[in-house]
């Protein structure tokens, strides 16, 4: 039941600070502030809880459309729990970052953003797949609208951009999950969309091929991976700060998700034979990205490249498929969730500012604004993988992991790593080093971080600390979850081969 | 044959109907009063919608050969007549400072209903042809209602030839079709045409399968399928709003329910060349509808080529009928038939609503911050537009998702590829028109949004509204009522 609480608080929460800003222009971020934190706070609940049969700490199961097997079934497992976690976390971030940004038809905005959230907590939680790819879809909507609206001066493209791609994308997993439908249909009598009663399903040869890569395209779409990746740093330049922060801290998480949860263990035998292509993607993303992103003069585009290829190895570790690099999959998601988050917030907070993204424009920041400086070099110092924070142990165990399943694509990957120095280092030289920028530049409104930004910021650094420091309290929870994971799909791979 | 009068309730639907179009001219005769004809029309489509819906349930007769009335055909009547009913409500604000005689079009618009009534009940030629000049004869006259208007800006009456020329060749090929057939069989049941397609005696298959394929283009012309879709733009962008929501909506379903009902009569997708064309011009439709439709700036002809798209849709479900065991593909079309008919009457609805008959606002930039402007008539264009490009939360997605379940149970990959494009194309001028509601408002453009002039028209536009966001949550009613009649088709 807590879980459909969860959804159904922010569904709710939404409409009530939509309609406050009647009342009072200030209501509605108070109001989102609330649902959110109310979330949160329920979510530790979880945290306590014994875990049930199969591992599931919580579950909802009801009727929903009968005719085709559809069910209302929600369930969360130690995997989950942390995404949703990080996703409430990340929620309260992105209202303070839109706390003073987002003037005009506040309530509105708010409405958005906790349906967004709404829409990703389902992603997280759902275990019938036509509840789960519906809630894929209805995350999209208000992300759209928060694009669209608030965003800057080239918004229609990139919100469109972004919503074509991963709606169109979107179809065609929807086909392959009608014809797992199907299949059960054909092989057991009955239609059905739950997830337990598809991972029974037998598919075999091309045609699993054919359904894993529809949704093999729509999660590294919105990963996103190369070559499905161009969307994303039109949407993250365009977008207002909340929506990046959304965007890169949580959207993204629901791609990697999908593989751990769905993509793999759908198809084991489909996946395994895919793993070297989806390996080499990946290296690809982790290498070509960062080549592209050193070579953009727009701060927010950088950090979107940067996202792509932290990304990678993700795609990496899941394609490895044991439990190191699965483990390294999940902490770089946590951690780049927040590292990305905050520097997407640190972006913002410049050009909310200055009112420029451009590089060209900026340098020797340092001396006017030292809070500020010292933070970005802490989150680019995360993001480029020191040992210590999150992001180290993450991209750390990823590559341990996927070394066991393919050494050369490993060592090309591990290059990922250098480049992220170079990137990550050149824009704290371009930004806060050297020369102050030219003369013509109004620097008026150039201040120093807020106490209130600073405590946003000092969250999200404990967390990355925490996560560096002793990341055992983040692995245990999914920990017995990825070897569930693994264990299936061995067996299945093992019964098949049996025949 | 005697007609008992027991023998005439299940015709009641269609009975009331008349009497309401009789009861509204002799009031006429009588005395001119625009709100009593309005009123008169209203309550009768009213009382023939809850008469259709009490005799649902229990009723499954053959009333003469010519009509079929079963729980098929009296759940389309529902439909037919609440729409027509929903249609006459906008109309009303609409005509109101026509500077002409004005009651005359309620009457127009009941006998369109009672073509459209005698068409989705019908399981023999004569009564499809009957029916289908019925409907189309008045929609002629509403198309050009506004011809002696000096201060309509449209071109009614162009659109109303340009339809009646092109709607009378279309006929014209139906009824060569429909002779052929009846050259091989000697009889005009639906349910007799079977022998055309078996057992095939006399005149050879080639001959079944020209006269399958002509009757399938007259229909065609009908349901404005590319290639035969050239005239629906220029009707759609010329005729009075009301009219177009009309011809949109009821015109469009009545026409599918015969063709749906003929193809699974005449077992016609036995021919692989009957299968090939349908698909071909699936396939056309689909990709001429969404690709026009992006050159366009004007919402009635954006809607006019997405219809064209939303037809093709469905004959993709059509076409998986034959290769599917069960109703699935029967029920995937007649869902889709009730969530096109919700979105587009709420579609045009909004259009009519802010539009009158001097000044019809059917540019897109009209619509320009109409978020900041009235919330509400936005939130429901926008569900509309939503739905008419198949997101959740709204019936349009629960729509496509029928049509995709039963192309995958048929494998029809193509099919499926092309509307997976086709959707993808369709999106970006759906989201066009949302985009443009975004925006700042500047003053230009506007039209007055009061809410207090025509409450009857919002709360129809709020009951389509409630429908498509109900029913896209939770269509599990809808869902069921639809399995069960779905089985008188086959």
């Amino acid at each position: 039941m807590i879980l459909l609480w969860l959804i159904s608080i922010l569904f709710i929460g939404g409409i009530i600070a939509w309609l406050s800003e009647r009342i009072n222009p200030n209501y509605p971020r108070l109001i989102a502030l609330v649902t959110v934190l109310l979330d949160l706070l329920l979510m530790f609940s979880l945290l306590g809880a014994e875990p049930g049969d199969g591992g599931w700490v919580a579950s909802v199961d009801a009727g929903w459309i009968p005719r085709f097997g559809i069910s209302f079934y929600l369930a969360a497992d130690g995997l989950s729990v942390l995404l949703l976690l990080l996703t409430a976390f990340l929620g309260v971030i992105a209202i303070g970052s839109a706390w003073d940004e987002i003037k005009e038809q506040a309530g509105f905005f708010y409405f958005n953003l906790l349906w967004t959230l709404a829409g990703v907590l389902g992603v997280f939680t759902a275990l019938d797949l036509f509840l789960f790819f519906f809630f894929w879809e209805v995350m999209l909507i208000p992300m759209y609208f928060i694009i669209a609206i608030w965003g800057h001066e080239n918004k229609n493209y990139a919100a469109m951009k972004f919503f074509i791609f991963t709606q169109v994308t979107g179809m065609l997993m929807l086909i392959s999950i009608l014809l797992l439908a199907y299949f059960h249909y054909v092989q057991y009598g009955a239609l059905s969309f739950n997830y337990h009663d598809l991972l029974a399903v037998q598919t075999a040869g091309r045609l699993e091929m054919w359904i894993m890569l529809g949704f093999f395209i729509a999660f590294t779409t919105k990963l996103p991976s190369v070559p499905f990746h161009s969307w994303l740093p039109d949407a993250h330049s365009q977008a207002p700060t909340a929506g990046s922060v959304i965007l890169a801290g949580i959207l993204l998480k629901t791609g990697a998700y999908g593989l751990i949860r769905f993509a793999v263990p759908l198809f084991p035998e489909a996946s395994m034979s895919f793993a070297p292509v989806a390996m080499t993607l990946a290296a690809i993303s982790i290498l070509y990205c960062a080549k592209v992103a050193f070579a953009q003069a727009d701060i927010k585009r950088l950090i979107a490249y940067t996202s792509v290829s932290h990304m990678g190895f993700v795609t990496l570790g899941v394609y490895a498929w044991n439990e190191q690099a699965l483990q390294g999959a999940v902490m770089t998601m946590l951690a780049h969730g927040l590292s990305a988050a905050a520097l997407f917030m640190l972006a913002g907070g410049l050009q909310h500012r200055i009112h420029t993204r451009n590089m060209t424009d900026m340098g020797g920041f340092w001396a006017k604004v030292p809070r500020m400086a010292v933070v970005a070099l802490f989150f680019s110092v995360a993001a480029l993988g020191m040992p210590g924070l999150g992001n180290f142990i993450g991209e750390f165990l990823a590559l341990l992991g996927a070394f066991q399943a393919n050494i050369t694509l490993t060592v090309i990957s591990a290059f990922g790593l250098i480049f992220a120095s170079v990137y990550s280092l050149w824009v704290i030289q371009k930004v806060f080093q050297g020369e102050y920028a030219n003369a013509e530049f109004d620097d008026s409104h150039l201040s120093d971080l807020t106490r209130r930004e600073m405590v946003y910021f000092g969250a999200m650094m404990i967390g990355l600390i925490w996560m560096g420091m002793y990341p055992q309290s983040f692995l245990e929870l999914s920990q017995p979850v990825l070897v569930e994971l693994i264990n299936s799909t061995e067996s299945a791979i093992a019964a098949v081969v049996q025949n | 044959m005697n007609i008992t009068l027991a023998d005439l309730i299940p015709l009641l639907p269609l009975l009331i109907t008349t009497g309401t179009v009789v009861i509204a001219m002799t009031v006429i005769g009588v005395k001119r009063s625009y709100t009593l004809t309005a009123g008169i029309t209203i309550a009768g489509l009213l009382i023939a919608t809850l008469s259709a819906a009490y005799l649902m349930p229990s009723t499954n007769e053959q009333v003469t050969p010519l009509m079929i009335v079963d729980q098929y055909s009296l759940f389309f009547t529902v439909l037919t007549c609440a729409t027509a009913m929903f249609i006459a409500v906008f109309s009303f604000p609409y005509l109101a400072n026509l500077d002409d005689h004005k009651e005359e079009y309620y009457l127009l618009l009941g006998i369109a209903t009672i073509g459209a009534i005698v068409m989705v009940s019908s399981n023999h030629f004569v009564s499809t042809i009957l029916g289908l000049e019925t409907l189309s004869m008045s929609l002629y006259g509403m198309v050009a209602y506004p011809v002696h208007s000096e201060k309509s800006a449209k071109f009614p009456l162009e659109a109303s030839v340009k339809y009646l020329v092109l709607s009378a060749a279309a006929s014209g090929i139906l009824l060569f079709g429909i002779a052929l057939i009846y050259a091989q069989t000697g009889t005009l049941e639906f349910a007799s045409v079977l022998n055309v397609a078996t057992a095939t005696p006399g005149l050879g298959a080639g001959f079944s399968i020209a006269a399958l394929i002509l009757v399938f283009i007259g229909i065609a012309f009908k349901l404005s399928l590319a290639p035969f879709h050239m005239w629906t733009p220029d009707v759609y962008e010329g005729s009075p709003l009301p009219a177009t929501t009309y011809l949109a909506t009821i015109g469009k379903a009545a026409m599918f329910v015969v063709l749906l009902r003929f193809i699974e009569a005449s077992d016609a997708l036995v021919f692989d060349s009957v299968i090939l064309v349908i698909s071909l011009v699936a396939t056309a439709s689909i990709l001429a509808g969404n690709l026009l439709a992006l050159l366009q700036d004007n919402l009635k002809r954006i809607l006019a080529y997405s219809s064209i798209a939303h037809m093709g849709y469905l004959l993709i479900a059509l076409v998986a009928s034959y290769f599917v065991e069960g109703s699935i593909s029967v029920e995937a079309v007649t869902f889709y038939l009730v969530a096109y008919v919700i979105m587009s009457a709420g579609a045009f609805g909004v259009a009519s609503v802010v539009s009158s008959s001097e000044q019809e606002f059917d540019s897109i930039d009209d619509y320009k911050g109409l978020f900041w402007r009235s919330p509400w008539l936005a939130a429901v264009f926008t569900g509309m537009l939503l739905s008419l490009a198949g997101i959740p939360l709204t019936v349009g997605f629960i729509g496509k998702f029928y049509i995709f379940f039963a192309g995958v149970e048929a494998a029809l990959w193509v099919l499926l590829a092309v509307l997976v494009i086709g959707s993808g194309v369709g999106l970006y001028y759906y989201l066009r028109i949302v985009y443009r509601m975004l925006k700042s408002a500047d003053d230009a453009h506007n039209f007055n949004v009061a809410v207090g002039k025509n409450l009857s028209s919002h709360a129809v536009l709020a009951i389509l509204f409630l429908l498509l966001v109900v029913l896209g949550v939770y269509p599990t009613p809808v869902v069921s009522i639809i399995e069960t009649i779905s089985t008188y088709i086959l």
